[in-house]
């Protein structure tokens, strides 16, 4: 097979001394799907900035297509058939797909206007060349993500692109758009393209990648045919040590509900009812899980619970006491943690310390304040050791949290919501596009929280997560609860799956 | 019929309205292209003030009227490019470079203001040119609509036609295509190789030439003399008009009429036997309470979130 990208002995340093690449090298043959997987902050994504010409490494040297490249730009690795889709979407919500289809290369009439015609006819022409449909009058702010991503790739092909790196693309996809993504993928590499993969979801690179590189503290460990490793090597590979997938053992002592939700219910601002009349109890010492397609009512529920939004009717008794029309402060001093599904938006102020989003929810309280003064001294001691307990990985306390890797962010996150001695615990996605390796801690750190007597209500798109954790668990549609199961000894993502696409309910 | 009403209802006051509301459609026009393209300009005041006292002392210097349209863009777009490259190059942030510019442009035109014309307040001793107002042949004829709309200063109908252009110059060109799309996403107009910065630039020079014509015609056709401070706040008032109107071409329009009408009615209201300061109040206030509703109606729609 020919050989369409070498990479040989690439090094790359941050200027803050962070050695990102220490010396990586693998090839890439022409029309296949290349995975590369690896813990967050491994240094895939240096890497790939360096491939697309965001970076440049020290040392090392990229040969494309025989020829050694310098990518000076991103528009330079475009040029030389290089795409990329990123993580988040490179498209302009306002403009119509074609319109983004041709930013930059606008066809045009009489030279000054646009060829809006033109430009319809182009990206349709590309968008049937490779059988990827795409509405392309439509604005991109009225379609659904695995569309908007549809477009981007489509964005990349229309450039020629002859290497297509796609950064996490299922990240953000529900599991039906993500089997879409990879019917394309498969089309793709049937046209002669070339797909570098980057995903945490091993399933995923089992199911469609033809090689894989694994990548942990910045150098190749291997690169293997996909078909010759298990699922469980490559975990192995990445965290350097023995995992174990099981589900956990059960919750020695289940106690009484200190969490009772009846019969909730809310209206968003387009008038859809989202939550119908939504119940259920989670007792002390169990975890009980919410399985669900997104955007089933389940970030709704949990910011009700949460007091982030207000239930049009129902009843939330937390530890036997009300707490509907309550603070999230209010709450928050019920005993009730949060680790929200969306860590940046909700978890952490990106731009403040470690050790400020450590003690954002507890500063005014004995001891973080005395007085009128809140004690910087003792805070910075608190926060070094929450980190070296929860295994936050960074230079200390002050370090910025935007310069930590998302594995980290999180652990900051579930470190802040599990040191309160939360009595309930709301956990929404807790290991959402973190590492194999945070991922087993955050769900230890979980067991324990449970074996300890919490109470944990655990949201997650991820089945097997929500298989692994829960000691009982109930299933989500279109804001009702239609299963619930309170054995979970046996039961697969197979018993779940009619329940959760609303093929089947529960009398 | 009351007299003060049959005025306000009156071929008349259609005519001022459309010469009041000239000085804020322009800048309005500006800012709604520099809004689209994600950056936010308050220096319209200070581009419209240096425009407006070039205009003068230029055509008071050489009588020429093309000599003063031409410098006094120049002046005006000189003003933008300068926000730009303190903004863009020098990574200034763009309110704090704008303050500084209006503050510059309010200061160096009284002063030059005192250099020229010897008096601190006006150039009124200078004779200043005036751009020619116009009869529209066809619609000059027709009894009151032609008192509403023929007549009117030349600029006044550049300001209606450049509604048009501003349309098409967002809509049909690939420029504006790429002025909207690093608005609403600058990563991804970069990621296809769009120069956001230079996009970014291009329509603060935008901004700079429509706020120079506001200037302009503050000073040679509004009145035929520059005074301190004379855009009195239409440079603000415009990033009002083109926001109630979402920056959009129809409705910055109407949103530079909605201040244009308030502001004449304040000017009819002067007849009343109520104190001046209280009727001088009227446009401001007026912006206030319709900022205050569209910011209201626009938190409503949004469901009170974030």
């Amino acid at each position: 097979m020919d050989t369409i990208l070498s990479i040989r002995n690439i090094v790359k340093v941050y200027p803050n001394g962070v050695v990102a690449n220490k010396g990586i090298s693998f090839d890439i043959e022409k029309n296949t799907i290349h995975a590369l997987v690896g813990e967050n902050g491994a240094g895939k994504t240096t890497l790939m900035k360096i491939l697309f010409g965001i970076e440049k490494p020290q040392e090392g040297k990229i040969i494309y297509k025989g020829k050694e490249v310098h990518f000076k730009s991103p528009l330079d690795a475009i040029h030389n058939g290089i795409g990329m889709v990123h993580q988040h979407l490179m498209l302009a919500p306002d403009l119509t797909v074609a319109e983004n289809l041709t930013l930059g290369i606008e066809p045009r009439k009489w030279k000054v206007f646009l060829d809006t015609k033109k430009a319809v006819d182009i990206a349709k022409r590309v968008s049937e060349e490779f059988g990827m449909e795409v509405p392309l009058e439509k604005r991109v702010r009225d379609l659904p993500i695995g569309i908007r991503q549809r477009v981007e790739i489509l964005k990349a092909l229309l450039r020629n692109a002859e290497l297509l790196i796609l950064d996490e693309p299922t990240a953000v996809l529900t599991p039906q758009e993500t089997e879409v993504l990879f019917k394309t993928l498969f089309d793709l590499k049937k046209h002669g393209k070339t797909i570098i993969f980057i995903s945490h979801k091993l399933k995923e690179v089992k199911a469609i990648a033809d090689r894989v590189t694994v990548i942990r503290d910045g150098k190749v460990i291997a690169t293997e045919d996909a078909g010759s490793l298990t699922e469980h090597e490559i975990a192995e590979l990445m965290v350097g040590r023995e995992i174990r997938f099981e589900r956990i053992p059960p919750s020695p002592k289940v106690g009484a509900p200190l969490l009772k939700v009846k019969n909730i219910r809310y209206r968003n601002k387009e008038n859809v009812e989202v939550l119908k009349g939504v119940s259920f109890e989670v007792r002390s010492g169990e975890i009980l899980g919410v399985a669900g397609v997104e955007g089933n009512g389940q970030t709704e529920l949990v910011e009700i619970l949460t007091g982030l939004r207000k239930a049009d009717e129902g009843s939330i008794v937390i530890n036997g006491e009300e707490v509907i029309g309550k603070t999230p402060r209010e709450i928050r001093e019920k005993g009730v943690s949060h680790i929200p599904e969306d860590r940046m938006k909700n978890g952490v102020a990106e731009n403040a310390k470690i050790k400020e989003n450590l003690i954002v929810d507890r500063y005014y309280k004995n001891p973080f304040s005395k007085g009128m003064f809140v004690d910087w001294k003792f805070i910075t001691k608190y926060s070094a050791k929450l980190m070296k307990d929860f295994n936050v990985l960074a230079t200390s306390p002050d370090a910025l949290v935007s310069s930590l890797s998302g594995g980290n962010i999180q652990k900051v996150v579930v470190a802040r919501e599990l040191s309160m001695n939360p009595s309930v615990i709301i956990a929404d996605q807790p290991v959402r596009g973190i590492d194999v390796g945070s991922e087993e801690l955050v769900h230890r750190l979980l067991n324990e929280a449970r074996d300890k007597g919490s109470a944990i209500f655990l949201v997650s798109a991820d089945l097997d997560e929500v298989l692994e954790l829960s000691s009982r668990i109930i299933v989500i549609y279109n804001g009702e609860i239609v299963a619930r199961f309170d054995d979970v000894e046996g039961l697969t993502g197979k018993d779940l799956g009619p329940y959760m696409l609303g093929v089947k309910r529960e009398a | 019929m009351n007299p003060l009403l049959k005025s306000i209802f009156s071929a008349n006051f259609v005519f001022a309205t459309l010469r009041v509301t000239t000085p804020i459609l322009f800048p309005a026009i500006g800012v709604a292209i520099t809004s689209l393209s994600g950056s936010v300009n308050i220096a319209l005041e200070g581009i419209m003030l240096v425009s407006a006292f070039t205009g003068v002392v230029v055509s008071a210097f050489t009588g020429s009227l093309w000599l003063a349209l031409i410098f006094g863009i120049l002046a005006g777009v000189g003003m933008a490019a300068l926000l730009g490259y303190f903004h863009l190059n020098l990574k200034a942030d763009i309110i704090i470079a704008a303050i500084a510019l209006n503050m510059f442009a309010s200061g160096i035109t009284v002063f030059l203001t005192y250099i020229f014309a010897h008096d601190k307040g006006t150039t009124s001793s200078l004779k200043s040119l005036v751009f020619p107002s116009v009869k529209i042949p066809i619609i000059d004829k027709i009894p009151v609509i032609g008192r509403m709309f023929s007549g009117l200063n030349i600029l006044t109908y550049v300001a209606l036609i450049s509604v048009i252009v501003f349309y098409y110059l967002i809509y049909k060109t690939p420029l504006g295509l790429r002025i909207r799309a690093v608005g609403q996403n600058p990563d991804a107009a970069e990621s296809v190789g769009v120069d956001v910065k230079k996009v970014k630039m291009y329509s603060l020079l935008l901004s700079g030439f429509f706020g120079a014509l506001g200037g302009l015609y503050l000073s040679m056709g509004y009145v035929s003399w520059f005074s301190r401070d004379m855009t009195a706040g239409r440079g603000f008032i415009a990033i009002a008009a083109a926001s109630i109107g979402g920056n959009l071409p129809l409705g910055t329009f109407f949103g530079s009429l909605l201040f244009g009408i308030v502001n004449t009615l304040a000017i009819f209201l002067a007849t009343l036997k109520v104190p001046s300061e209280l009727i001088q109040m009227i446009p401001y206030v007026t912006t206030v309470l319709v900022l205050a509703v569209y910011a209201i109606q626009k938190s409503v729609r949004s469901g009170g979130e974030e």
